[in-house]
């Protein structure tokens, strides 16, 4: 947040970099990204003697690889990618490499203020995390996704304890899985586990287990609920008390169930991401009322409208008062605003952002091949490509980051 | 009832699982599924059913036995599901073991025959009410349940690790660019046209196929990713083991990979299985009434790019090449017409089949019988000697199987049979005969 703070909302138009000419320049050019203050554009490129390295406003780093990937601006505006050379795979970020090494490296994460950059490693033929350059002292014979709590401080992963002989069935369902929090694992296996989640505290963990055949729980801190359910999905910790709340699917339907014991009298068809309010105790969550409808609930009472294709993840303001959500409604996207669609429609639409206040929501969106933002469902003039837009921290102003005519330009509006 | 002693297969997903069963725990089951999964509709088709026996006719198992009724469709049902019916669910382990064997080893649960039953009862759904029964009490073919323990794990069959998958992408990319310039495979390419996904045998076998959708790709100058992440198998073997919670979840990753990289639709592998989960059998679990982000399968994807001149045939493929609609795509989406557009815009000598389209005879590997595993293999290939007689009648060399299961269900009819013949992918032929324009040429 510090960079968007200090960041230039001043200059109305800033020309930062020519893309037009890199393609010129260079043979190769990967997916662009930007940073988070919209002043520097990056991409990995294919530079002399086939070696790859991210060019940053048109200077690429001293460093090159045989290859790289996964290139990415930090919230912090760090930038970093995955890279390999005399097939070693490390992380290098602004140009500096991890010392260690791996064997493989993927699933680069960060915490929600940069500082913490994250990794799945392979080493040794077995598996493990790296935290800022320094890897688990434990490693597994499987280590699979990654979670980062909120201040950094740990990280987590689906590890496999134990060895299992090819079609060894039986042994699956024994349990060789549980989740390891900084390289240690919880007591108990599991069948399977999957959605660790930190929380907000970053004391707790919380995972989605199955404890047998049809037996599904969520476990916290490797401690299943006393229920069980047909089904569960990725359980939330809920950021005043520290309680967990998960999707749960019983003989009625699919509710929502806290501690291990459902909450909301209303059943759906489907439920799953949970989210919630940041000032309150409000779940909202996308759920199915009908086969083929899809909506948001909050806390079990659903939007009178519903959509036929999909809704995805809500999103509360930043004062709780209002939900939004991308939804895709007879093969066409938008958003819908406390159960109202804008009437624009596009053919991608990415996340809502909210103004600190909540009283605006811009997005980035797609129709015939032009990209534009969309502010509170007003369309602006098109952009060859552009990445989502970001509200100044006082909310008066909108970051508009987009390519134009081949170059890449910073735009500061009012609103 | 029951298959003769010689021949009995060893099992331990069936053989040392059923031992773990009392009679509650069958009833308890069997009782649960019964009035909280099936409702009317298995009511309907059991009242409807009049036991003509014309459904036999249909099915490959049972003309491939001199029609023996005990391989009829409905004899399969007589065998299971209406004895467990009549009992109420008093059955014992052994008749587990029975209904666990029927349903999972002979039958693909490929819907020939509800075309000839003059109800259309669908008697796949049957069988798959079977087999969800048995794999609520654990009992089902220990491959097959392999593969589902891989998918609820991984999101995949193969127990492909998340590096193992990047690390092949990259190095077929590598490959592809001695071909063409520069190709590449986006990993993660946020907000492309098409997100390409393919079944766990591809990275961990079949490598060389992600190389030609690479090549293909890149030669028809597409806006692609693939993701790095899970979700990237299309496949859906629990759809078939009766594990319908993972059926959901394998879906549920699918569907949000694309959802992640925003992309406008999903082309699929050559695969029929993975087709009828991703678009028709599987999304419903979950509460979609359509796929929510568009699918196609590679069949109507070439098809596509071959009619709009996106790729060029410049050398077609030579000698007499044949073709198996895969039931989950030809009966089941009915994409017969445009397989035969391929085939004919690619080979010189192409050679259709008898029966053909929706009338195909199933390769008898599909609904998750080759998953079985080798112990089953011969029943499999004894129970389809009519697939052999199609193919030899064609009098093809080569047979096209854009459908992995068919692919490797017509090798071992092929080599079982002594037809001499030889079995390709369609990218496989696509890929020798297509024009690769100057600039991209290394
Ligand atoms: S194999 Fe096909 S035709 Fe035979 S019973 Fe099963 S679904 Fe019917
Ligand atoms: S054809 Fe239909 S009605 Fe006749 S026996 Fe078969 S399933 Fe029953």
């Amino acid at each position: 947040m510090a960079l968007l703070t200090n960041c230039d909302w001043n200059t109305r138009k800033k020309h930062i970099a020519d893309i037009d000419e890199w393609k010129k320049k260079f043979s190769v050019i990967h997916e662009l990204a930007v940073s988070p203050d919209g002043e520097k554009i990056s991409a990995i490129i294919k530079g002399d003697n086939d070696r790859f390295t991210p060019c940053v406003n048109g200077v690429t780093w001293p460093h090159t690889f045989e290859k790289a990937w996964s290139l990415r601006f930090g919230c912090d505006g760090r930038l970093t990618c995955l890279a390999m050379n005399d097939d070693e795979w490390t992380v290098a970020t602004d140009d500096q490499m991890w010392e260690e090494k791996y064997d493989y490296v993927w699933n680069l994460q960060e915490n929600r203020d940069g500082e913490c950059i994250a990794v799945n490693i392979k080493t040794g033929g077995q598996y493990g995390v790296a935290v800022n350059d320094k890897r688990w002292e434990n490693i597994f014979f499987e280590a699979r996704d990654l979670a980062i709590s909120p201040d950094g401080e740990h990280t987590a992963a689906i590890v496999q304890t134990e060895r299992l002989d090819g079609a060894d069935t039986v042994g699956f369902l024994e349990g060789v899985w549980s989740v390891a929090v900084d390289g240690h694992r919880w007591d108990k296996n599991f069948t399977n586990v999957w959605g660790v989640t930190f929380s907000c505290d970053s004391r707790n963990v919380a995972a989605e287990v199955r404890t047998d055949i049809r037996d599904y729980t969520i476990a916290v801190d490797g401690n299943p609920w006393n229920t069980v359910f047909r089904c569960v999905w990725e359980p939330l910790f809920n950021p005043a008390n520290g309680d967990v709340t998960a999707p749960v699917q019983t003989e009625r339907g699919w509710t929502l169930a806290l501690n291990g014991t459902v909450i909301w009298d209303k059943y759906f068809n489907q439920l799953w991401h949970q989210r919630y309010n940041p000032n309150s105790q409000d779940i909202a969550a996308v759920v199915s009322p009908k086969f083929g409808k899809w909506t948001i609930a909050i806390n079990g009472s659903p939007w009178k409208e519903t959509f036929s294709d999909a809704v995805l993840p809500p999103v509360f303001s930043p004062d709780g008062t209002r939900v939004a959500a991308v939804i895709k409604n007879k093969g066409k996207w938008t958003i819908a605003v406390d159960g109202q669609p804008w009437d624009e429609v596009f053919d991608m639409i990415w996340n809502p952002h909210f103004s600190p206040d909540g009283s605006r929501i811009a997005a980035k969106a797609e129709r015939g091949g032009d990209f534009f933002v969309v502010i509170d469902g007003k369309v602006g003039s098109p952009f060859e490509a552009c990445w989502d837009p970001v509200f100044s921290p006082d909310g008066k102003k909108l970051l508009i980051r987009s390519i134009d005519d081949g170059a890449y330009y910073r735009r500061v509006c009012s609103v | 009832m029951g298959e003769p002693a010689e021949n009995a297969v060893v099992d331990p997903g069936l053989d040392e699982q059923i031992k773990k069963l009392t009679s509650e725990k069958i009833e308890g089951v069997i009782t649960k599924v019964l009035t909280e999964e099936t409702a009317a509709r298995l009511d309907v088709y059991m009242r409807t059913c009049v036991h003509c026996g014309l459904c036999a006719e249909a099915c490959h198992y049972c003309l491939s036995h001199d029609k023996d009724p005990r391989f009829s469709p409905v004899g399969k049902v007589k065998q299971t599901l209406w004895e467990i019916l009549r009992r109420k669910g008093k059955v014992e382990p052994e008749f587990i073991r029975e209904c666990a064997r029927i349903a999972f080893t002979e039958c693909n649960v490929c819907r020939r025959c509800s075309m000839y039953c003059p109800f259309g009862i669908d008697i796949a759904y049957l069988l798959l009410v079977v087999r969800r029964i048995c794999s609520l009490l654990g009992v089902v073919p220990q491959y097959l349940q392999d593969t589902v323990n891989s998918h609820a794990v991984t999101s995949n069959q193969m127990w492909v690790k998340q590096d193992e998958w990047i690390d092949t992408l990259q190095w077929q990319e590598e490959d592809t660019q001695d071909e063409i310039k520069d190709a590449r495979i986006p990993l993660d390419k946020e907000g492309a046209e098409i997100m390409y996904s393919v079944i766990g045998p591809e990275p961990k076998f079949l490598a060389q196929l992600l190389g030609n959708i690479a090549f293909i790709m890149n030669v028809a100058g597409i806006d692609w990713t693939m993701p790095s992440f899970d979700g990237w198998d299309n496949s859906n073997m629990a759809m078939y083991s009766g594990d319908c919670e993972s059926r959901a979840r394998i879906e549920r990753t699918h569907d949000e990979a694309a959802f992640k990289l925003k992309v406008k639709k999903i082309v699929m592998g050559e695969c029929g299985h993975a087709f009828r989960g991703a678009v028709y059998d599987g999304p419903k679990g979950l509460g979609w009434k359509e796929p929510p982000v568009p699918l196609i399968h590679a069949i109507q994807f070439y098809y596509e790019l071959i009619r709009d001149g996106k790729v060029k045939i410049v050398k077609k493929f030579e000698g007499p090449v044949t073709v198996q609609d895969p039931c989950n795509v030809v009966r089941g989406r009915g994409l017969g017409k445009m397989l035969r557009y391929i085939m004919r815009a690619v080979c010189e000598d192409f050679r259709d089949v008898s029966p053909r389209f929706e009338h195909n005879y199933c390769c008898g590997a599909g609904g998750g019988v080759i998953n079985c595993g080798p112990s089953w293999k011969s029943a499999r290939v004894k129970g389809n000697s009519v697939k052999a007689e199609q193919l030899k009648a064609t009098g093809a060399k080569v047979i096209i199987t854009p459908c992995h299961n068919c692919h490797s269900g017509i090798e071992d009819i092929i080599n079982y049979y002594k037809l001499g013949m030889h079995v390709k992918f369609f990218s496989e032929i696509l890929v020798n005969a297509m024009e690769i324009p100057e600039e991209l040429k290394v």
